[in-house]
């Protein structure tokens, strides 16, 4: 992920010094990022321990809401994130593709924790996927086990300056005609196939963590 | 698939249907997949599907040492860490003969109980939330969680995962001020309680959504092995703490509540009962705890050089009354650094048995306050 460049080109000094006068200048994709950003409703999908920590975060401690990110919504229809919480088994990783393909775009996902990230303590189990990014695109890696609260509302403010830094015209999810869907893997006696889905996932290569 | 109606009715032209409740949904606890065949509302069949959790705890834990599993067993029932630990700590110590300073026992209670305050709150909030009362419950239950958590931090270093126990004691001597914060703690929950009870227990649609749905007959309790406070709402007075007297528990003067119905509001109110007699027990152990050693020599060389912790030859079960029921380890071993055989007996998993049993009957909205009222972690069911 890039770092959140200013993509404005409104010169700073003179939006400030009209701000001072009680005018706001912004550019179109400045507002709609900023309305994008202020409302990520995740989807209200636990797998398992970390789930009890995204609960905790959306609780009154926490307050996931601050962030405007605090609706939980039930269908993937409504959601704008999905937060992998916990570990996905082989049995559970076509379900998860799904789920993410019946999103809507522009669509964002948190992998929550080491076991979706690469397995974590239970990589070396027979029926334990390694990392969830093997068949979905991934924005933010959020490493822990559990992550604290806190690191999940670090996690949520750097996707919103990942939204922040986003060209409209040039997101792929905006280009027209686009429908992306991504292969969802068959499980079979001789675990998931493909093991991975190419388009996002090359073995070998090491991924960027940012958060 | 072809389906019969149970009554047929000449006029209407009607079919079964079947809905798929879960792995994603928002009332069935974690991945849990119900397929349930519906008579227009009423549930005529139910089909329960697990394995979407299964990390392959058992497995695992047969290919590394004794002390290495310690902290999987915390990922088992993800919310009470602690009782999960006591579980595997006391298996072990009976195989390998080990003995626990007493001032170990106490905070081993101690820890225990508040894990019990934790899951039995957290289940309520969550009981709630599946008959409707979205996530208001859940606010208050979270709340008073993060205080023992705090706690739990303060000694293991971990909120959740707290892999505090070692065998033949636990990992560190609590800190100066753990003993009056949990003072504080305990002082507290049963103010907090009766907020709660006054919100919920005579709570006029708590209680139509709840009393007579979902009876467990004792008899049919009893033969599918359920235990914990499921089995204690249908009115069995069964509580290893009170049959074994495992730890320290003989020493302290607590009662063990009962229900009349076995409903699911008997399960709602058992669990509230529970925590008050916890309160009890907190407030004996944490008057009566003795200076000393949190760690026996043994175990702490076991600790430091886990390899070298071999048990003898032979086979173990040790049990707990964890928040949900028995938990139990049973290990094998043939003498070296790691179990030959390695099988946890989870409550929740045991306890979802007669699923089926209690729904038959109601409505579809009933089967998840049913489901919701056994009280169930993936974790745990999966392994």
């Amino acid at each position: 992920m890039e770092t959140a460049a200013n993509t404005s080109e409104i010169d700073q000094g003179l939006k400030s010094e009209l701000q001072k006068k009680g005018i706001v200048v912004t550019a179109i994709q400045d507002l709609y990022n900023w309305g994008r950003r202020s409302s990520i409703w995740p989807l209200q999908f636990g797998l398992a321990c970390c789930a009890i920590e995204m609960i905790a975060t959306a609780c009154a401690r926490y307050d996931m809401d601050r962030f405007g990110a605090g609706l939980f919504r039930a269908s993937p229809r409504q959601a704008d994130l999905m937060i992998v919480a916990g570990t996905v088994t082989k049995k559970m990783a076509p379900q998860v593709v799904r789920l993410y393909n019946q999103m809507p775009e522009p669509k964002y996902c948190i992998t929550m924790g080491a076991c979706s990230i690469s397995g974590g303590p239970f990589k070396d189990g027979y029926n334990v996927l390694r990392g969830i990014d093997r068949y979905i695109p991934v924005d933010v890696h959020l490493p822990g086990c559990p992550p604290r609260p806190e690191a999940l509302l670090h996690g949520l403010m750097k996707l919103q300056e990942k939204i922040d830094s986003q060209v409209i015209e040039k997101t792929e999810w905006y280009q027209k005609g686009l429908k992306r869907e991504f292969p969802v893997p068959e499980f079979g006696p001789n675990g998931l196939n493909p093991p991975y889905n190419p388009e996002v996932f090359t073995p070998g290569q090491q991924r960027p963590i940012t958060v | 698939m072809e389906h019969t109606l149970s009554e047929p009715t000449p006029t209407l032209d009607t079919q079964m249907l079947e809905v798929n409740l879960g792995p994603q949904h928002p009332s069935t606890h974690g991945v849990f997949r119900m397929n349930v065949t519906l008579d227009g509302e009423t549930i005529v069949k139910l089909k329960p599907v697990m394995g979407y959790l299964h990390r392959n705890h058992e497995k695992l834990a047969e290919n590394m040492t004794w002390l290495a599993s310690m902290p999987f067993t915390d990922r088992l029932d993800y919310i009470c860490s602690m009782t999960n630990n006591f579980a595997y700590a006391l298996a072990v110590e009976k195989l390998a003969g080990l003995e626990v300073p007493e001032r170990a026992q106490y905070i081993r209670v101690i820890v225990a109980e508040l894990t019990r305050l934790v899951n039995h709150t957290l289940l309520i909030g969550f009981l709630l939330n599946d008959l409707g009362a979205f996530f208001t419950p859940i606010l208050y239950a979270f709340r008073e969680r993060e205080k023992i958590l705090d706690l739990f931090e303060t000694i293991s270093g971990s909120r959740m995962m707290c892999n505090f126990f070692r065998f033949g004691g636990v990992k560190q001597d609590v800190t100066e001020d753990f003993i009056p914060r949990a003072k504080d703690i305990i002082q507290r929950y049963p103010k907090f309680l009766d907020e709660f009870e006054q919100l919920l227990t005579t709570n006029e649609i708590l209680m139509a959504r709840c009393q007579n749905v979902g009876i467990l007959s004792k008899e049919l309790a009893v033969a599918s092995g359920i235990s914990g406070p499921m089995l204690r709402a249908t009115g069995v007075p069964y509580d290893i703490r009170k049959v074994d007297h495992y730890s320290i528990y003989d020493r302290f003067a607590f009662r063990v509540p009962i229900g009349a119905m076995g409903d699911v509001y008997d399960r709602y109110f058992v669990r509230i009962l529970e925590m008050r007699e916890s309160i009890k027990i907190l407030e004996q152990a944490v008057r009566e705890i003795p200076e000393g050693d949190f760690l026996s020599a043994k175990g702490a060389a076991g600790a430091k050089a886990p390899r070298t912790f071999k048990p003898p030859k032979g086979d173990v079960y040790g049990r707990i009354e964890a928040p949900k029921g028995e938990l139990g380890f049973y290990l094998v071993s043939d003498g070296s650094p790691k179990p030959y055989r390695y099988h946890v007996r989870p409550p929740s998993f045991i306890n979802l048995t007669v699923l089926e049993d209690m729904t038959l009957g109601h409505k579809v909205a009933d089967a998840v306050a049913i489901l919701g009222s056994i009280d169930i972690v993936l974790g745990e069911v999966d392994r």
